[in-house]
Order: C-alpha cells, then sequence, then structure tokens
C-alpha cells in the first residue's frame, strides 16, 4: 500500500529555489553533450574513407587520363609503361549495352503485369518475392549463374558477361518500373477508361508514357549498379588484350581490368588501375546524378 | 481582475511580443497571468497560435527548428528564456499532456516511473506510481495489469495514463494541449473530473476548441483571435479574464461574436 | 491529356461531331489478351530464374558431392592437385569476416544514421550528409579493393608498427583489413535502413518524452532507439547478408590462404579465405568438372546462406513496421 497518502502537501514547496541554468556540472547535460559529440564523430569517421577513396582516384588516376591514348590502347603486357583500357571501356559498354537490351523490355514488362493486370493476385506477390530475393542475390552468384548456362556450353564471352549482368539489373528495373506504374494518378486511367480503350490500350498509351520518366530513373540505377560489377564477369567475359569483335568472345572490362592490375609490382600500371576507377567512378555517378535530375524534373512537371 | 486574484499567486507570466516559425509570424502581443493552482483555458478558432503560446510556456517550441520568440516568460521569478537556461530543466517543473495520447511502447508501470526515473526520484518508486495513477483516476482499472503494455489500454485510460505519467515527478504547472480532441464524451467527461481534483495541487493550462469544455472546468479563460489584416495570419490575445466574464459579460465585441457564434 | 479529353467527352464543340463510345474491335481484344499473357509469362519467368538458377547450381554441384559424401563441410584443405576441396575453412572466414564488419560498421552506421535522423544540424546539411552517405554505396567494390590495397593495408602496418609483437603477425591481406573496407562498404546500408526505422518513430513519443523533461540523448536512448531498435535490427542483418557475399574487397584484400595448423583462427591478422573469394579466385581458372563441382557447391552454399539471412532480415523489417497498431490515432 502506498506509504505516501493522497492529500498529503506537495513535497515541493511554493518558493523552492529553481535552478533553471544550463550547466555541465549536471551530469545528464554532460552526458548529453558527450553522445551527440561521439555521434558527430562517428559521422566524420565514416567520411573519411570516401575523401581518401576520393583524394586517391583524382592524385593517382588524374595525371594518366591527360595521355589520351589510354582511352585507346590496349593494356599493357610485361613491364609495359605505357598502355591503356581502350578495349576495356569498349567492353564495359558492350556488356552494359547487352546486359540492358536483356533486363529492360523484360523487366518493364513484368512491371507492368505487377501493377496493372496481376495487382494482388498469388502470382504477383510469388513475383515481387522472387524479384526482391535477386535483390540480395550475392554479385558473384549471378557470374555463376552465366557460367552454368552458358560458359559451360559455349566457353567465356562477353554476351555471358552481359547476362550476368542482367540477372543483377534485373530486380532494380522490375522494383522501381512497378512503383513508378503505381504512381501514375487514377484518372488519367479513369479517363482512357471512357473512350473505350482496352486494358492494353490504357497501359500501352496513358500509364507507361506518363510513367516513363520515372522507369528511366530505374533503369539508370540498373546500369550504374552493373556498369561498376566486377565479380559475375571474372570468369564469364573474363579478360583480353584485344579489341572485341565479336559478342561471342572474351572481352576486358574497366572492373575487371582494374581487379587485374590493382596488384600488379609495377608503378605505371598501377596508376593505370587508378585512372581506369576514376573513369569508372565518373561513369556510375554521371549516371546516378542524371536519373535523379531525371526524377526531379518529372515530378516538377506535375 | 476580480479581488480574489492577487500578483502574489501568479506563477507564469508570459509576455509573448513577437512569436515567429522561419519566416512566418506566428503570434503578436499575448501577455498574460497564470495563476496558481487554477485551471486556465485558451479558446479561439484554428490557427489562432493557441497551442503555440501553450508550448511557449515550457519551452516545447524550442524542438521546432527556426522558432523564434521576443518577449519573457516569466517562471516565478525566472525568466525562462533568459540566455542561460536550459530548457530541459524547465521542462521538468512545467509538465505537458499531448493532444493525441503518446503512451510509450512500455508497460504501465514503466511508463508512469520514467518521468521519475529520469529526475532521479526512484525512492519509494512503486508507491509514487500509484499515487501518481490514483490522482489521475486511473489505479483502480490498471492495479491488476502494471506489466501489461500501456498500448493495451482504450484511449481515453491512455490519455489518463499520459496524466499520471507527467504528474508523477511532481511539475509545478501542468500543460494540456487539446487533451480531450481525440476522446469520445465519456472518457472527456473523466478527463474534466480529473482536472477539477486536480487543481488543488497542481496549476494547469489547458487549450481546447471546445468552448463548453472552457466553460465547465476553467478558471481563467484567454481568447485568441487570428490577425488577417495585415496578409498573414498573426494570431493574438484579444482577451484575458475571470472564465464567467468571458463566457457572461464579455468586453470585447470579437469575443462575444465568437462566444455567441459558437453558443447560438 | 487526360484533362482535355474528358472535358471533350462533356461538353463537345459544336463544329465536331459527338464523341461516340465504340467496343473494342476484334483485333483489339486480341491483342489485348495476346498482351496480357506476355506480360504474366514474363512474370513467370522471373520465379523461374530464381528457381532455375537454384536448380542449376544443385545439378552442376550434385557428382562431386555424391563422390565425396559431403566431407567438403569438415575438411580444412582445399587442392585442386589432390582432389580435396574442403570449404570449413572458407565458410568460417565468410562468417568471421562479415560478423567483423558489421561489429565495425554496424556499430558506425547506427551511429550516424541517429546523427542524420535526429534533429542535430539544419534539414540542409542533413541532406547533405546523407548524399555523401550514399554516395559510399556508389563506389563499385573493386575501387574498394584497390583503395584496400594501396590505403588501408600500409595504413595499417603504419599503426602496427608501435605493436612490434602484432606487426609479426600482420601479413598485409588479412581478415582485418578485408573486414575494415567491408565496414565501410556495408555502413551505407546499415545507415539507409536504421534512417527509415528511426524516422519512422511517431513524434508524439519524442514530444512525451521532451515533455517529461528528458534531454535529446535520454529521449535517442530510452524512446526513440528501443521504439526502432527491430527496424534496426531488420537493417543491420540485411547489411549482414551483403557482406557475406561481397566479392571483390575480399578477393583482393583477405589473403586467399590460412596457415595448415590453425585453419580457423580468431586472429584477425592473419589471412584467411571467404566463399566468395574462393569462386572469384578459381572459376576463372576452372575446367576440370570435379573442381568445377566443387566450386558449384560452395556457391550454392553461399547462396543458401545468404538467402536465410536476407529472408530473416526482410521478415523483421515487415513485423518492424507493423508495431505501432495500439497507438491511436
Amino acid at each position: 500500500m502506498s506509504t505516501i497518502p493522497l492529500d498529503e502537501p506537495s513535497e515541493r514547496p511554493f518558493e523552492e529555489a529553481i535552478d533553471f541554468d544550463y550547466s555541465l556540472t549536471r551530469w545528464r547535460t554532460l552526458f548529453n553533450l558527450l553522445l551527440t559529440g561521439l555521434s558527430g564523430l562517428a559521422t566524420v569517421v565514416a567520411l573519411i574513407p570516401l575523401i581518401s577513396v576520393l583524394y586517391m582516384l583524382v592524385s593517382h588516376g588524374l595525371a594518366r587520363l591527360t595521355e589520351v591514348s589510354v582511352f585507346t590502347a590496349l593494356p599493357p603486357t610485361g613491364k609495359d609503361v605505357g598502355g591503356g583500357f581502350g578495349n576495356a571501356l569498349q567492353g564495359t559498354l558492350v556488356m552494359v549495352a547487352v546486359a540492358s537490351l536483356l533486363s529492360v523490355p523484360f523487366g518493364i514488362l513484368v512491371a507492368v503485369y505487377l501493377a496493372e493486370f496481376g495487382k494482388d493476385s498469388t502470382t504477383a506477390s510469388v513475383v515481387r518475392f522472387a524479384a526482391k530475393i535477386l535483390t540480395g542475390l550475392p554479385s558473384i552468384i549471378a557470374g555463376v549463374f552465366a557460367f552454368a548456362i552458358l560458359v559451360m556450353h559455349t566457353g567465356r564471352s562477353s554476351f555471358a558477361g552481359g547476362v550476368g549482368l542482367a540477372v543483377l539489373m534485373l530486380p532494380t528495373i522490375i522494383l522501381t518500373a512497378e512503383e513508378a506504374l503505381l504512381q501514375v494518378p487514377r484518372k488519367m486511367r479513369e479517363a482512357a477508361y471512357g473512350l473505350g480503350c482496352t486494358h492494353t490500350q490504357v497501359v500501352l498509351r496513358v500509364v507507361l508514357p506518363t510513367a516513363i520518366p520515372n522507369i528511366v530513373t530505374g533503369v539508370m540505377l540498373g546500369v550504374a549498379r552493373a556498369a561498376g560489377e566486377t565479380a559475375p564477369l571474372l570468369f564469364t567475359a573474363a579478360f583480353s588484350y584485344f579489341w572485341l569483335n565479336k559478342l561471342m568472345q572474351p572481352t576486358a572490362s574497366l572492373a575487371v581490368f582494374i581487379y587485374r592490375y590493382s596488384g600488379v609490382p609495377y608503378e605505371r600500371q598501377v596508376e593505370l588501375a587508378w585512372a581506369a576507377s576514376l573513369v569508372l567512378v565518373t561513369l556510375v555517378l554521371t549516371i546516378n546524378v542524371l536519373a535523379q535530375l531525371i526524377t526531379r524534373r518529372a515530378h516538377a512537371h506535375r | 481582475m476580480s479581488p480574489a486574484l492577487t500578483t502574489d499567486d501568479i506563477i507564469i507570466n508570459a509576455k509573448i511580443h513577437k512569436l515567429f516559425y522561419g519566416n512566418f509570424f506566428a503570434v503578436r502581443d499575448t501577455h498574460l497571468a497564470i495563476h496558481h493552482n487554477k485551471i486556465t483555458a485558451f479558446i479561439g478558432p484554428s490557427g489562432c497560435g493557441k497551442s503555440s503560446v501553450l508550448r511557449c510556456l515550457n519551452r516545447m517550441n524550442d524542438l521546432v527548428r527556426n522558432f523564434r520568440v521576443e518577449g519573457s516568460v516569466f517562471f516565478r521569478s525566472k525568466d525562462i528564456y533568459a540566455p542561460r537556461v536550459d530548457p530541459v530543466a524547465v521542462r521538468r517543473h512545467i509538465g505537458m499532456v499531448f493532444q493525441q495520447p503518446n503512451p510509450f511502447a512500455m508497460s504501465i508501470f514503466d511508463n508512469v516511473a520514467f518521468g521519475l526515473r529520469l529526475h532521479g526520484m526512484t525512492r519509494d518508486l512503486a508507491d509514487r506510481v500509484e499515487l501518481a495513477l490514483r490522482r489521475a483516476a486511473l489505479w483502480d482499472e490498471v492495479k491488476n495489469k502494471l506489466k501489461q503494455s500501456g498500448l493495451a489500454l482504450s484511449g481515453g485510460q491512455q490519455q489518463r495514463l499520459c496524466i499520471a505519467r507527467a504528474i508523477a515527478p511532481e511539475p509545478a504547472v501542468l500543460l494540456m494541449d487539446e487533451p480531450c480532441s481525440a476522446l469520445d464524451p465519456i472518457a472527456t467527461g473523466k478527463i474534466e473530473e480529473l482536472m477539477k481534483d486536480l487543481k488543488s495541487r497542481y496549476t494547469i493550462v489547458i487549450v481546447t476548441h471546445n468552448l463548453q469544455q472552457a466553460s465547465r472546468v476553467a478558471d481563467m479563460t484567454g481568447f485568441l483571435y487570428v490577425d488577417t489584416k495585415q496578409g498573414g495570419r498573426t494570431g493574438y490575445l484579444v482577451e484575458y479574464d475571470r472564465t464567467e466574464a468571458i463566457f457572461q459579460d464579455p468586453r470585447d465585441p470579437l469575443t462575444r461574436q465568437y462566444i455567441a457564434g459558437a453558443f447560438g | 491529356m487526360s484533362e482535355t479529353s474528358s472535358s471533350v467527352v462533356e461538353s463537345p464543340p459544336r463544329e465536331l461531331p459527338p464523341m461516340v463510345y465504340r467496343e473494342p474491335t476484334l483485333s483489339e481484344r486480341f491483342f489485348d489478351r495476346f498482351f496480357r499473357g506476355l506480360t504474366w509469362g514474363l512474370a513467370w519467368m522471373t520465379v523461374v530464374l530464381v528457381v532455375g538458377m537454384v536448380v542449376l547450381i544443385s545439378v552442376d554441384a550434385w557428382p562431386t558431392l555424391r563422390d565425396s559424401g559431403g566431407r567438403e563441410f569438415y575438411s580444412v584443405v582445399w587442392d585442386a592437385n589432390r582432389n580435396e576441396f574442403g570449404i570449413l575453412t572458407h565458410i568460417w572466414g565468410t562468417l568471421y569476416s562479415s560478423l567483423l564488419a558489421l561489429l565495425l560498421g554496424g556499430t558506425l552506421g547506427v551511429a550516424v544514421a541517429i546523427f542524420i535522423a535526429e534533429d542535430f544540424l539544419p534539414s540542409k546539411i542533413r541532406l547533405f550528409l546523407k548524399n555523401l552517405i550514399e554516395l559510399l554505396a556508389a563506389i563499385p567494390s573493386v575501387i574498394y579493393g584497390l583503395w584496400g590495397i594501396h590505403v588501408v593495408i600500409p595504413a595499417l602496418r603504419a599503426g602496427l608498427h608501435y605493436f612490434p609483437s602484432l606487426l609479426a603477425d600482420f601479413s598485409g591481406p588479412s581478415m582485418l583489413s578485408a573486414s575494415l573496407v567491408l565496414a565501410i562498404m556495408i555502413l551505407p546500408t546499415v545507415t539507409a535502413l536504421s534512417r527509415d526505422a528511426l524516422e519512422s518513430v511517431p513524434p508524439r513519443l519524442r514530444e512525451g518524452a521532451y515533455g517529461l523533461g528528458a534531454t535529446r540523448w535520454e529521449t535517442i536512448r530510452k524512446i526513440v532507439l528501443p521504439t526502432a531498435c527491430t527496424g534496426i535490427l531488420g537493417a543491420i542483418i540485411l547489411a549482414f547478408g551483403r557482406a557475406l557475399g561481397e566479392t571483390m574487397a575480399l578477393a583482393m584484400l583477405v589473403g586467399n590462404s590460412t596457415a595448415r595448423d590453425n585453419p580457423l583462427s580468431f586472429n584477425p591478422l592473419l589471412p584467411g579465405q571467404t566463399l566468395a573469394a574462393l569462386l572469384a579466385n578459381n572459376f576463372p581458372e576452372a575446367s576440370d568438372p570435379l573442381q568445377v563441382g566443387a566450386l558449384m557447391m560452395a556457391a550454392l552454399v553461399l547462396l543458401l546462406i545468404t538467402l536465410v539471412v536476407n529472408l530473416f532480415g526482410a521478415l523483421i523489417i515487415w513485423r518492424a513496421s507493423a508495431q505501432f497498431q495500439g497507438l491511436r490515432s
């Protein structure tokens, strides 16, 4: 039972000395300040690697980029001091293009099913679940898949590399495109239905055109991710010291180029790896920024 | 002023000249004195700044970025907006109950004990929790389930739990920001009874959009109105007096119009 | 576009003939059917892709597994020349490096999330910081590997110079080097998802605590974090899933070897091996079917571990979003 009776006057006298002043001698106040400092410090610590990476990219990579030949020359062999990553740049572009050709139409049509025709069906939830599983797939497993389905039968090729990248792009495209389609206002669809359109016509003529900017954003994010991926290419497209002539040949890529030249004992060749990294990061960041700009402009037009 | 109200028992003396949120000029020229052990109500149309004024009284507005106030709010002899004042220390003496019941996701007991533990009042913790729950008229309903989550209670019970939580550390003043707006009439009635019981011990300031509620519970009433003449939407205190005076014989035509509109 | 067409329906201008509703033609109906079928088929193809991936890898792994009777799982020796394909060290290394990275990156990531999500700084600066942290996620992992080789390992070696007894153990590429870089790579994931969890805590709970005279950090520690902890746990588990499958930084920094006498060491200064790095290093040269089978088995193990971890993380995040039901609105 209570030892303080209900009607006992409050222990606080009316004119008690009240100390409102901010004071660090109060443990609570000091502790508060300490934790704020620590979390701010954590943020600074987390940004140090970013600054360091960017610094290294510029300080070690920029010098070599002033020699235009690095964009057109073939990779150095032995103790070569020259050379470049021309074929790697070509390989990356070709494989990302292959991956996009495979995954973009596929992904958008799947998203159309999820957002328009399937919606709450069991099929749709199973497919969404599969897409989410693909999102968390380790990138090297995409390479193993491409290896099992293609390389074991037709040998290493840029096409196999493109398939590996496509597997990684697919979930990004499906999920962002579905999101984009769902954002199309209902009154637009209703207007089209009111004119006697079939569901397909509504989708192709009204919903998809309206959603295009946001879908493009999703595609670009997928492309940015694919362009930087290394693991799925290591044993599918592998590497090559020559230009790519046929799709079914092995090919170099910027990412694998960086991997190959990261640990070589020759200063000039490591610099080339940094230069390739700078190009790759610039490529990836540019795509990311463009994607964000497109979304922002699309929203400004609404 | 009524002769019963002397300047001796003024517990809060607020002089808010200008109150801004960023560039938004929210309240002007609101001067009022809150009397000890009385219930003071702020009424007025929505957007008139009554909640903003209430939140000035324990510096809750400090949590809003770009908030700025010109003026002073004296709690007894201390200006709580003086430069070196720690808002956290102010709120320990001037507690608050909010519009939406906001019990924490913990047991009923821990909800009430939260403030006590914060301020190191852990001697006789169980007794103090019981006392607060009794004062909030909730004890009989929850005494057998103190370990249950506060979120399992009904809306009215949740709000009384929040009142118990606010009064447990024995604040001098209790600010209530439309405490019944989310509740049904029966729960509202219980809270109003509770306020009358609590005023012998705490000074209560309440914001309400419900004029009947103000007339039922309040000793003093302040009417705020929103001034749209200068283009903005700046609220200000029109009239502040004993509740009977405001409701039966208001001096300002604006007040008369508002009261008549609401009752007529 | 829709606005104009609907207004035309309502009040056709005099000169135009009135709008006529018409039934879709036969060919339009056929195309509608065809298009729906196409999207349905492709949607199922996504499922087939996932299932097919697991089946295909399992089928290729099966001969090796059958011949050895599963001794790969408790053997610590990977020697292609003797047809010994033990992956226990790799499983150990995968878990150990990921946990170490989680310990570092998780703690730091949650601290950063608090700093960015809570109202410490003006919102413009917070947005800027948030973008900077997201920039960390945009850098390809192979570049982190390159950075690790040329910055982290030399820095660690310089730091260990003051501890000669430890320096003797340090081999450059090691669990520590790899986990440090891995920690930085998972930090954006932890921060982004934890921020979501922190920002979903109802503001009125914070107000309640502040109204009782709690300091900012008392509010964070006693109200915000306990309420957001399920979501933060989910964030950490999903980041763990990412760390388990991360390949390049590990393959470049972990050393890819283990001491014969101490293959399952806790010493982070020693080199180690992981499943993903094993695949990256051996698949390029693999041609012998037995070795390919063993690699497929390692891939399968990696796939299953990450799958379980990711599902668990997603489940927890889903549970976290359904927890404020008692709080009336």
